[in-house]
């Protein structure tokens, strides 16, 4: 035999398998699909949540799965790629037929595939605290948005530290730019000057943080008690903390509440210089409730590793998961059109002792903690608000956004104006 | 700065208190009611356990306000017993100071918020005022300093007269100043003196003293303290140019550590080496696996770990660089294009392998004591890693330098770049030459990563952020001159720490690589241009 016709009998072969395996797996399983990157910038944050997801899947199977059938993850790696995250989500609804995905972190890989989403009619679950001015009808936002971490966690500082003077800073794409545009209108709303917020962005990956640091030093030293807000993400907050220790700002002087540092970015750091600093977030590992505890025990039994932390966007991929399977069992039906319109209303506890509901937005209600970081890694929780905080798509605080609101039940719009009685407006 | 413990205690005359302190005994009563306080974990109950157990006199007072402070104080909940761990790990309780074997499992650590961690260092400014460590009472001083509350001026007035302390005299005197200019009742002359010996000290603090100082107050004052405020200013604006110039060495010093191993494998061999930020990478994880077989083997060695991390992320990196030059570049001599794009993948394939051996995540490097904190000159703060880094990276340029010069490997490297063909036909083996010199480019990345893991995050992405960096400062300086990469890192860090505060962050960056470019029209060959017949070569 040839050459070439081995070649060609051998493709033939994993072709007939491959088509064989699949065609075996469509009929007795549900496919969902993850859409994490697994390499490059992101991997870090988002490898745990392709895990999390699988963890998920494994605790419903042994449940005996969803509509008599099992769950199968179809794992793809959009490799912190942007373009390659539409591609990814094009094959995995098309070529896999999943009936769900869970996916994206950055807002520009969900911007990336919404298209694909709208136009082959899936459903995305997003985890991730993000900007909000968003309400998709493929989408389901289970991360806070900004009503739901960054406005709370300003009035803590107002009311309990009495801050005056604020430093706004982050890392220079859309989301700190978002958040701290409504910030900057929210503290003005509250009779803040001018002179008294700073606002500073600087790249992606910014390792030399000493003229920023020492920045924050001297406009902290105006005779007005200064906090800085902090919407650094990913890599560089690692050495601006190791500044702000090494320069000596302790959070007595000048506390820092930062929007993206949860457990797993304190584990690359020695937290002791850093005590005191703050998070918001709407889950921290410490909260001591019946639910996080067995979580966090099943989740390290699963991942084998007993020092495994958990995080907020996990616990935000766990209502998710769990809110999709009641709307699945509800319709009995993977249906995405049937599911979208099920979900609305659809009520999963969360793991700080209460129950998330999702909401005509396509948001969800979660509490909001204020956290200290403590000296070994993890977060003493100092604030909580009193109820469960519904998520606003729109921000009351933006010109142009005020007006608008998400509705996917009654008026079928995700950016209904209020004022004109019609829908589309911004964002449309 | 008011603490809501400082309005408490103003009404107390707290110089009596502090005398009665060493004589009295309290027995029984609130003293004892305060330290229960602790179990509740409530903020509220803690802090006004605090204050009542600060001027209660009590003689237990202080050791139990310290170990709050550094979270060994410890309650539990159900007896509302309250311990604390001595620094030597032996147990005691709180209120009596009696000896305790072990500490229930139901105790937990006492909580606290940023607020009450504040009211603390006031209370223990306050409990220190006299204490027999000079270091303790400037410390002390400090904290009145920054409080300024009234109801201390007695007790500062004391501590004032019997200091003999030169630096603690100066505190004492700074922290009474500050109390006299806010105090209502104090004379004009009074604030006039105390506006001048904060004008002395001169700091930032000393001109947020100032500038917080409103309100209805006799025109003389204001006009001092304007003038003060002034003179504090221009002073501190000085500071700051050097300060920049301070941060810009720094900067360049990292740039120059990130870039001097691409100086000699591109600047010296021209093979474009796209891998190299993967070897600085390698360098930092081999610090980190150092450090992790020290934390768990020999932990008397931690700060000798950097000491031993440097011989071996050299050897690991540059075996690496021999290994890539032998297997990959040594084919692809002269093609720059497809060496650029073998090490680019080359540098993906590293970056996974990283990953999946050690994770996604962030790995903890520590930094060795003598690598932490700071210390001031004047008004401007240099920390120690960076002045550390900022003389490693000088130390190990030297022995580039003096290793080009002086040693048989650095002579026949030079013959080599200079003219390939004569230094063959002389004797050189010249791919052994270009094996070792790839090595040595290397296995300089792989110190340099043991450096940049102090100041940066030990991830698989460390590399990739220094990439550009490093060759901008190569080409900048001049291809194939060690001279140049030097000049070029501190060029572009001081330029870059300048521009910093006019232009931002991301604009300072764009700026300087538009003046780059520019600067490369006009001089194509860099800073340093080689010159001669080997250039052509």
């Amino acid at each position: 035999m040839s050459r070439r016709r081995w070649l060609a009998a051998g493709a033939g072969l994993i072709l007939g398998l491959a088509a064989f395996t699949s065609a075996k797996a469509a009929d007795d399983t549900i496919k969902i699909g993850v859409l994490h990157s697994l390499s490059g910038t992101m991997a870090i944050s988002e490898t745990t949540l392709k895990d999390t997801i699988l963890f998920l899947i494994d605790e419903q199977n042994k449940k005996g799965g969803v509509l008599g059938k099992k769950l199968e993850a179809v794992v793809v790696d959009p490799a912190s790629n942007w373009p390659l995250f539409a591609e990814k989500a094009r094959e995995l609804i098309t070529k896999d037929k999943v009936a769900v995905v869970f996916g994206c972190w950055t807002s520009v890989s969900r911007k990336s595939v919404l298209p694909v989403f709208k136009e082959l009619n899936n459903i995305l679950f997003y985890p991730v605290q993000y900007e909000g001015e968003e309400s998709e009808r493929n989408v389901f936002y289970t991360g806070a948005a900004p009503n739901q971490q960054a406005i709370p966690a300003v009035d803590y500082l107002m009311k309990d530290e009495k801050v005056k003077r604020w430093v706004l800073a982050g890392t220079d794409y859309v989301y700190p730019r978002t958040t701290n545009k409504i910030l900057e209108a929210y503290l003005k709303s509250k009779g803040v000057k001018q002179d008294d917020i700073m606002i500073n962005y600087t790249p992606f990956g910014h390792s030399d943080w000493q003229t920023i640091v020492a920045d924050i030093k001297k406009f902290g030293s105006a005779g007005k008690k200064t906090a800085v807000v902090s919407t650094i993400n990913g890599d560089a907050n690692v050495p601006f903390y190791k500044e702000l220790g090494n320069q000596g700002i302790k959070a007595t002087d000048i506390p820092v509440v930062a929007f993206s540092v949860g457990e797993e970015e304190l584990a690359g750091i020695d937290t002791k210089p850093l005590i005191g600093h703050l998070a918001a977030w709407n889950y921290f590992e410490s909260i001591k409730t019946p639910g996080n505890e067995k979580f966090i025990k099943e989740w390290q039994a699963y991942t084998k590793n007993p020092k495994r932390t958990t995080n907020d966007p996990m616990e935000a991929h766990y209502i998710g998961f769990n809110m999709w399977v009641k709307a699945v069992e509800k319709v009995k039906s993977t249906d995405p059109d049937k599911v979208i319109d099920a979900l609305p209303g659809i009520e999963a506890p969360n793991l700080t002792g209460g129950v998330s509901k999702m909401l005509p937005n396509h948001h969800i209600t979660k509490p909001v903690f204020i956290g200290e970081i403590k000296g070994n890694g993890q977060f003493d929780v100092v604030w909580k608000t009193p109820g469960l905080v519904a998520g606003d798509a729109w921000s009351k605080e933006l010109e142009g956004s005020r007006d608008l609101i998400g509705d996917w039940v009654g008026k079928k719009c995700g950016n209904y104006n209020t004022k004109l009685n019609k829908c589309g407006g911004q964002g449309s | 700065m008011l603490t809501r413990f400082c309005r408490k205690i103003r009404a107390l005359p707290f110089a009596a208190l502090l005398i009665f302190a060493s004589v009295l005994p309290v027995m029984a009563g609130p003293f004892e009611d305060a330290v229960a306080k602790f179990a509740n974990d409530e903020f509220t109950d803690t802090d006004e356990a605090i204050a009542t157990i600060t001027t209660s006199g009590n003689p237990r007072a202080y050791a139990i306000v310290s170990a709050l402070q550094d979270g060994r104080l410890s309650a539990d909940p159900d007896t509302k017993k309250v311990y604390i761990t001595q620094s030597d790990g032996k147990n005691s309780d709180a209120s009596t100071g009696a000896p305790v074997a072990s500490i229930p499992d139901s105790a937990a650590p006492v909580r606290l918020n940023n607020r009450l961690r504040r009211t603390v260092e006031a209370a223990l400014g306050a409990l220190t005022l006299q204490s027999p460590d000079p270091a303790k009472r400037i410390q002390a001083a400090q904290s009145v300093f920054k409080a300024h509350d009234e109801a201390m001026l007695p007790a500062v007035d004391s501590a004032l007269q019997k200091e003999t302390n030169k630096s603690a005299k100066l505190a004492f005197s700074e922290a009474r100043a500050a109390i006299l200019l806010f105090k209502e009742d104090a004379t004009d002359a009074e604030k006039l003196e105390a506006i001048g010996t904060i004008k002395a000290r001169g700091d930032q603090e000393a001109l947020a003293l100032l500038v917080g100082l409103s309100g209805e107050q006799p025109p003389a004052i204001a006009r001092a303290a304007a003038n003060a405020t002034a003179s504090i200013q221009s002073n501190l604006a000085m500071w700051s140019a050097v300060q920049n110039a301070w941060y810009g060495m720094s900067l360049g010093s990292v740039l120059l550590l990130a870039a001097i191993g691409l100086a000699i494998t591109f600047g010296v061999m021209g093979v474009i080496n796209m891998a190299h930020g993967e070897m600085v990478m390698i360098g930092a994880y081999v610090t980190f696996v150092v450090q992790e077989t020290i934390r768990t083997s020999y932990p008397g060695l931690f700060d000798y770990s950097l000491l031993i991390a440097v011989p071996l992320a050299f050897i690991v990196a540059g075996a690496i660089g021999i290994v890539i030059e032998r297997s990959i570049i040594r084919f692809l001599y002269g093609r720059p294009l497809e060496t650029l794009l073998a090490t680019w993948g080359l540098s993906l394939v590293l970056q996974q392998a990283v990953r999946t051996i050690f994770g996604p995540n962030n790995r903890e490097v520590g930094n060795p004591s003598w690598m932490s904190g700071a210390f001031e000159i004047g008004q401007i703060t240099i920390t120690y890693n960076r002045l550390w880094i900022l003389c490693f990276t000088l130390a190990v340029f030297a022995l580039l330098l003096a290793m080009l010069r002086y040693t048989s490997l650095g002579l026949e490297m030079r013959a080599v770049t200079q003219n390939r063909r004569m230094a063959a036909s002389m004797g050189i083996a010249t791919s052994r030459v270009d094996a070792l010199t790839f090595g040595l480019g290397s296995g300089i990345a792989g110190i340099a990563g043991v450096a940049l893991s102090q100041i940066d995050n030990v991830s698989p992405n460390l590399g990739q952020s220094y990439i550009i960096d490093s060759f901008m400062v190569v080409v900048f300086g001049g291809v194939g001159n060690l001279w140049g990469t030097l000049v070029g890192a501190f060029t572009l860090g001081i330029a870059n720490k300048f521009m910093e505060p006019v232009a931002g962050a991301v604009l300072g960056k764009i700026a300087i690589l538009v003046l780059i470019i520019f600067f490369i029209q006009k001089r194509p060959r860099g800073l340093f241009a080689l010159k001669g017949r080997a250039v052509e070569a």
